[in-house]
Parts: structure tokens; sequence; C-alpha cells
């Protein structure tokens, strides 16, 4: 799995951090998301794809990589 | 034409249902039997509201999901068609500045990048220990005083306002005088005259204190806007006008969830149990969102307008048709929560729309979910004989509020 977040378009609600807070981090001074991991474990995939779909601005996104 | 000809014979044949629509007694805390009915019959029907016009009415959880995360979904309260929330709103657009709630990116975003740095996660987990001890407190005082008490003056509008003042860094003795004109600044039955009066004095209020605070700032919001006006990013009117919001929205809010809460968990003692019963933050945690989903208090539509065609649902929205989301029925929508008249707090609840969705989503979330961890979490295992002191027949519900509550909550141990 392939993580991207859009700084642009994140309104630091924190769904995020709430869900994974081993992928996702926030800015100190305004609460930016802060992605930890691109590529995070098999293990964190079902709390990374929560957070993608809590994530009131579709700011985070997901690619299902091929694992080989 | 054709459509327009077809519309209307539907119309003769069924008046639309006027929105908001009053609940039943008896379920005070359900929405209205045909507000319930409405995900799984017609996700996105009409309705007609005060001024006579008929907005769309999005009550399916996934269309509202589609429609709030939307760009071409506007909040400009200023578009021909907007469906207003009351006539006090419709009258007084022309005085109302550009805020967080009225504008729509980019304008929104740099409003909203202001406001996030004391809401992160973070930031509110550190101020755990600040708001267990003004719970414990407030408890406390409780039970040295006499019985019954009433939870609201109690505990439920203390909490929450004691922790924006403090945040905030004004006063907590001038907290009448906020809770006063704060009431009316948001009730939909005032008068434009009143609201008006009420809005200034609140600006006016904040402005002072932040020019106060650009002489001697400290460590709270109001001396971050206040270094913001020095650095020229914002008016002293913008920032106080930002202050007003938060400090409406951080303690009403939090107030209703805490009293109302507390009166459906004492109709549910099973479920209040579960509470009571654990010392585990995930389970008061989910509680939380369950509880959030239950009760809904934002229960008086979220107010958009289309600025394209949009196709959803099997619905077309045409450009400039106004659209009311209304939360509670989403949040009671089947397909998204099964069982959803039940409260079982051991469900998975997290994707309710309580705090809305999109761009707009609530600012202070994460610290209404720390106040309401802590409050549900102290107040039952403090007070395990916690009770009603009345009839739940005789408890008057804010139906006339733009958040759903009780005004008193009498309550014995």
């Amino acid at each position: 799995m392939q993580v991207e977040v859009d700084e642009s378009k994140c309104i630091a609600a924190g769904q995020c951090v709430l869900s994974a807070p081993e992928v996702f981090d926030q800015r100190d001074e305004d609460g930016i998301v802060v992605l930890l991991a691109e590529r995070p474990g098999a293990e964190l995939h079902d709390v990374v794809r929560e957070a993608a779909g809590l994530c009131p601005a579709a700011a985070i996104r997901l690619a299902e990589l091929v694992e080989g | 034409m054709a459509d327009t000809l077809a519309d209307t014979a539907n119309e003769a044949a069924a008046p639309l249902p006027e929105y908001p629509m009053p609940r039943q007694s008896g379920c005070p805390f359900d929405p209205p039997a045909a507000m319930r009915a409405l995900p799984a019959e017609r996700p996105i029907s009409r309705a007609r509201i005060w001024d006579g016009s008929t907005p769309w009415l999005v009550t399916g959880h996934a269309e509202q999901r589609i429609l709030f995360a939307d760009p071409r979904v506007s909040v400009d309260e200023h578009q021909p068609g907007f469906p207003h929330q009351s006539h006090a709103m419709a009258e007084t657009l022309d005085h109302r500045p550009l805020t967080i709630f009225n504008a729509d990116a980019p304008e929104h975003t740099r409003f909203r990048r202001m406001l996030t740095g004391p809401f992160t996660l973070k930031r509110v987990e550190a101020l755990r220990p600040a708001i267990q001890k003004i719970t414990d407190d407030r408890i406390d005082a409780m039970l040295a005083g006499p019985k019954p008490a009433d939870l609201v003056t109690a505990l439920a509008l203390p909490v929450p306002t004691v922790m924006i003042t403090e945040l905030l860094g004004v006063p907590y003795k001038d907290h009448e005088f906020f809770q006063r004109h704060g009431v009316t600044a948001v009730d939909r039955d005032a008068t434009p005259e009143q609201s008006r009066e009420s809005s200034t004095a609140l600006v006016t209020y904040l402005a002072e204190a932040i020019v106060a605070k650009m002489a001697d700032p400290a460590e709270d919001v109001l001396s971050d806007l206040a270094a913001r006006v020095k650095a020229g990013e914002v008016t002293v009117p913008d920032a106080a006008l930002m202050a007003v919001v938060l400090l409406i929205a951080g303690h009403e809010t939090s107030a209703n969830m805490i009293a109302l809460g507390t009166l459906a968990l004492l109709q549910q003692p099973e479920q209040l149990a579960l509470l009571r019963d654990t010392d585990d933050p995930k389970v008061v945690a989910a509680a939380v969102e369950e509880l959030l989903r239950y009760l809904t208090i934002a229960h008086t539509g979220q107010r958009r307008i289309a600025l394209e065609d949009i196709e959803v649902g099997g619905e077309v929205i045409r450009a400039g048709d106004g659209i009311i989301l209304d939360l509670p029925s989403a949040n009671r929508d089947a397909e998204a929560f099964p069982e959803p008249q039940q409260l079982d707090l051991t469900r998975s609840a997290r994707h309710h729309h309580a705090f809305g969705f999109g761009i707009h989503q609530c600012v202070g979330q994460l610290l209404a979910r720390v106040e309401l961890q802590i409050v549900y979490g102290t107040l039952y295992r403090r007070i395990p004989t916690l009770q009603l002191a009345t009839e739940i027949e005789q408890i008057e519900f804010k139906h006339d509020r733009l958040a759903y509550g009780v005004y008193e909550l009498p309550v014995t141990w």
C-alpha cells in the first residue's frame, strides 16, 4: 500500500491521527497532516483505510501495490 | 418544460413536507419519524422551508458524504436561492462578514488554518489533566451541594465553558455575558435587531481583548490571533469574529451533549452500566462516538447551494438550487448504521456526521471528544446512583435552538 497526502486539501480535522497514529501526524503550528510512513506494513492497512475514509477533505490517497 | 410540469403535478398530488419537521412527543432523542424514513425511501428529496422555497433535503448518509465533499457545493450565503436558516439569518445577510462558516475555498482555507493550531490531537491530549480536574471539582461541588441538582448548571455548561475560556484566554468570570449573548446570536427566533446587538457585543468584547493581548501576550488563542494581527495577516474585527465563533461553538455544543447524553443514558441503564463499569479508554471513546451519532445535536440542517449541476443519488441538483443536509437522519441511516434507532455503545460509529463532513467539519471536534470522554467516563463512575429527579415528561427540550439539548436536567443520587 502506497499512501499519499495532499497538504493543500488538509483541514487538520485530525481524524487520520486518531485512526492511525503510526502513519499520520499533525504539524504543530497548524495541524496539517504529516505522513510518517509512505508504505505502512500490512498490519496497519485497515486503520489506514479507515483514516482515508474518515478524512473529511479527501486529502489522503491510497494506492494498493502488488506485493512481489 | 416537461420537468417543470411533472414537478408541479407531483407537488399538487402530495404537498411537500415542511422543514424542519417537529419531533414527536414521547421519543425526544429520535428525529421525526418522517425524517427517519427518508434515508431509505428518498435519500434526496425536496422540502419547503420558512420562506416558501423548496431546497433539496439530503438525508442519506452516502449521499451526504458525496455532497459535503463536492467543491461545487458552496456555503456562500450571498448566492440567490441560498436556503437560509431563518428570517433573521436572511435579513442580516449584508451585515454578516465572511467567516469560516460562510466562506468557500480558498478564503475558507485561510481562515481555517488560523484556527487549527490549538485543536491538534497533541494540544488537546495535553489538556486532559486540566479537563479532568475541572470535571472532578464540579462533581465534588455538586456532591457537596443540595439535592436535587441541575446537571446543566452544575457540570454540563461549566466544564466546556471553563475550557474554552482558558484556551482563548478570556476570564471565566465573564461567562454569563458570553452565554447570554452567545445564545441570542444563534437563536433562530431572535429578531434581526437582537441577533445583531448580541453579535456586536461579543465582537466588541473580543476585539478589545485581542488589542490588549497585542500589548501583553500570553499562551492562548487570543494571543495567537493578536500576533497575526501584528503581522498584518488579519484585521482586528476579523480576528475578533473568529474568536466569537470559537467561544460560542466551544461551550454550547459540548454542554448540550453532556446533559442530553446523560438523560439518554439514565433512560437506558444497561448502556450506562457499560460506561460505569469500564476504565478502558477505548470503550469510553467508542461510547462517545455512538452518543454523538445517536443524539446528533446539530439538528437544523447544514445549508448549502449548488454552483453547478450535480448528479447524485439518481437526481440532478441544478446550479442555483438550495441544499439542506440533515445530520440526524443520516446518522439514523440503516445502510450506514445497522439498527440505527438502538443506542449501542459497543458499535463502531466513527463515520457518523455529528460534526458534519467535508471541509467545514467541526474545528473543535477533538476537544469535544476529549471533554465528552472525560465527563461521561467520570460522572457515572463517581456517582453510580445518579438518577433523574423528575419525570422525563417534565423535561423541556431545546426544539428552538441550533443545538438540540435540554434547558435543565434535575438529578439526584
